[in-house]
């Protein structure tokens, strides 16, 4: 995945639950970060908004750290099955 | 000395049929009511499958004008009540009516009324929404159609709290005629959520299976949403028995509590003393409580705390009680959920019958507990319970003791 693109996924967590940017890392855990399972509905649901995708709830259960969604989200894209990711937010 | 307050009269309907007579043969024979969703466009939502009232046509119920009035989740109340009131005999007299109470659950009311309206407002920018939405779509429109048709004037009111909405209205019948405010009582809920609008928000909570609703088993994927209305007569023993009324069961016991914690993971505290409060309140010695209706919704989070809460509450006698969730075969009614489930646990005692835990697989090694997996079980329990665990962490339990 490209780090474009890995940023952006970073950048949508944090706004979505309303997190200071920089505590947001590939390495961080959701446990670290204060995020439940209802944050993480929350975070997919923004996460389709940005990418104008739909995220199946296959491949997106039990996921616990960032990097597992930065992961699942790359492989949901490459597998082509939601279509390539939008450019950018139009 | 409180008195004793006896059921009476039931009505269901729901995805097991339009009565409940056909409800009961469908539970006895672990029939489910699951399949392929007719009421919305299921290629637009992850889920294709529900627990939907089939074969239903208003105008078999209602005159042409009265169907205006009615959102679907109030027809389900009013149709329900007909037949649980058929069912127990009682004659409204003027006396009686004004000593009567209606309570009722509904999470989601006329839901699809507002959609429609809305949709018209949004998407086909007609500037005018339908001046019966309001009525239609207010929670407690089951329970003032069902004060209007029966002309009982006492206590009336509607209790939302999401999927225990039925639960705290039956518990709170029972208290009233327990006590005295009241003589009798219809109760129960009724829900018909069936819209896109609400349904791509059940699909957002990632909550709903997209196969079917598999309580306790390992690979369970989730609840399957349902429809319909559940009502119950309650009358006090004296006045049952001075009638020569026939008595389904006695309800004994209603115990409520909040996890105070938080919206959607439920915590093992709050079933357990919502639980232990039902049968503190009906003076339940643990030992004789021989079958629960569990919450049971099939998703991650409910099945091991519900199951664990089990465990909690009866210790070792936990393993010798029969739990089985029939959402597994009705579906996740929501607001009418602890309605439909009351009238299945008080058919079953009536019946020595317990209906199963349908769709069961393989056991999940968390929820360590006697499921009646697949095939309804002869038996006699003296008490059973009956459980619902709502969104917002808010519990409600209620008691039923077997009629001899």
């Amino acid at each position: 995945m490209s780090e474009e693109l890995t940023q952006r996924i970073l950048k949508v967590i944090a706004d979505s639950q309303k997190l200071p940017p920089e505590k947001v890392t590939l390495d961080s855990t959701f446990e670290e970060l204060g995020i439940d399972s209802l944050d993480g509905v929350n975070i997919l649901f923004a996460l389709e908004n940005e990418f104008n995708v739909n995220i199946p709830d296959e491949g997106v259960q039990g996921i616990r750290t960032i990097r597992q969604m930065v992961e699942a989200l790359d492989k949901l894209f490459a597998s082509g099955q939601t279509g390539a990711p939008a450019p950018g937010r139009a | 000395m409180a008195r004793r307050v006896v059921v009476t009269g039931v009505g269901v309907i729901s995805a097991l049929g339009h009565n409940a007579g056909e409800f009961w043969q469908a539970l006895a024979a672990g029939r489910s009511g699951i399949g392929p969703m007719q009421l919305v466009d299921a290629s637009l939502l992850r889920f294709p499958n529900a627990a939907e009232v089939h074969g239903y046509n208003p105008a078999g119920h209602f005159q042409n004008k009265e169907v205006d009035f009615l959102d679907r989740f109030a027809q389900f109340a009013v149709i329900a009540a007909r037949e649980a009131v058929r069912d127990s005999g009682i004659e409204w007299t003027p006396e009686l009516r004004e000593r009567s109470a209606v309570v009722t659950g509904s999470c989601v009311g006329g839901k699809t009324t507002e959609d429609e309206g809305f949709q018209n407002l949004y998407g086909l920018k007609r500037m005018r929404v339908n001046p019966l939405t309001i009525p239609r779509a207010m929670e407690n429109a089951g329970a003032s159609h069902i004060s209007i048709e029966t002309g009982i004037t006492g206590p009336t009111y509607t209790i939302s709290t999401a999927c225990s909405s039925s639960n705290h209205a039956i518990g709170q019948a029972f208290w009233l005629v327990r006590n005295g405010v009241a003589e009798a009582a219809i109760t129960g809920g009724s829900e018909a959520p069936f819209c896109l609008g609400n349904l791509k928000a059940w699909e957002a909570m990632r909550v709903v299976a997209p196969d079917t609703c598999r309580p306790f088993s390992k690979n369970r994927r989730g609840m399957i949403l349902g429809e319909g209305g559940a009502m119950l007569v309650l009358e006090t023993l004296e006045a049952a028995q001075a009638r020569g009324a026939r008595i389904y069961a006695e309800i004994v016991g209603f115990g409520m509590s909040s996890d105070a914690h938080h919206l959607t993971q439920p915590t093992l505290e709050g079933p357990s003393r919502a639980m232990r409060g039902a049968l503190a309140d009906g003076g339940i010695a643990p030992e004789r409580v021989g079958y629960i209706n569990a919450h049971g919704t099939a998703t991650p989070a409910n099945d091991p705390t519900e199951a664990g809460a089990i465990r909690t509450v009866f210790g070792a006698h936990a393993k010798r009680i029969a739990v089985s969730s029939t959402k597994s075969m009705h579906g996740h009614a929501l607001g009418a959920a602890g309605a439909v489930e009351a009238v299945a646990t008080v058919l079953a005692l009536r019946n020595g019958l317990l209906p199963p835990t349908a769709n069961f697989e393989e056991l999940d090694p968390q929820c360590q507990i006697d499921v009646v997996p697949n095939q309804a079980r002869p038996a006699q329990p003296e008490f059973a319970l009956s459980n619902s665990f709502a969104f917002g962490g808010l519990n409600a339990v209620l008691a039923f003791r077997r009629w001899d």
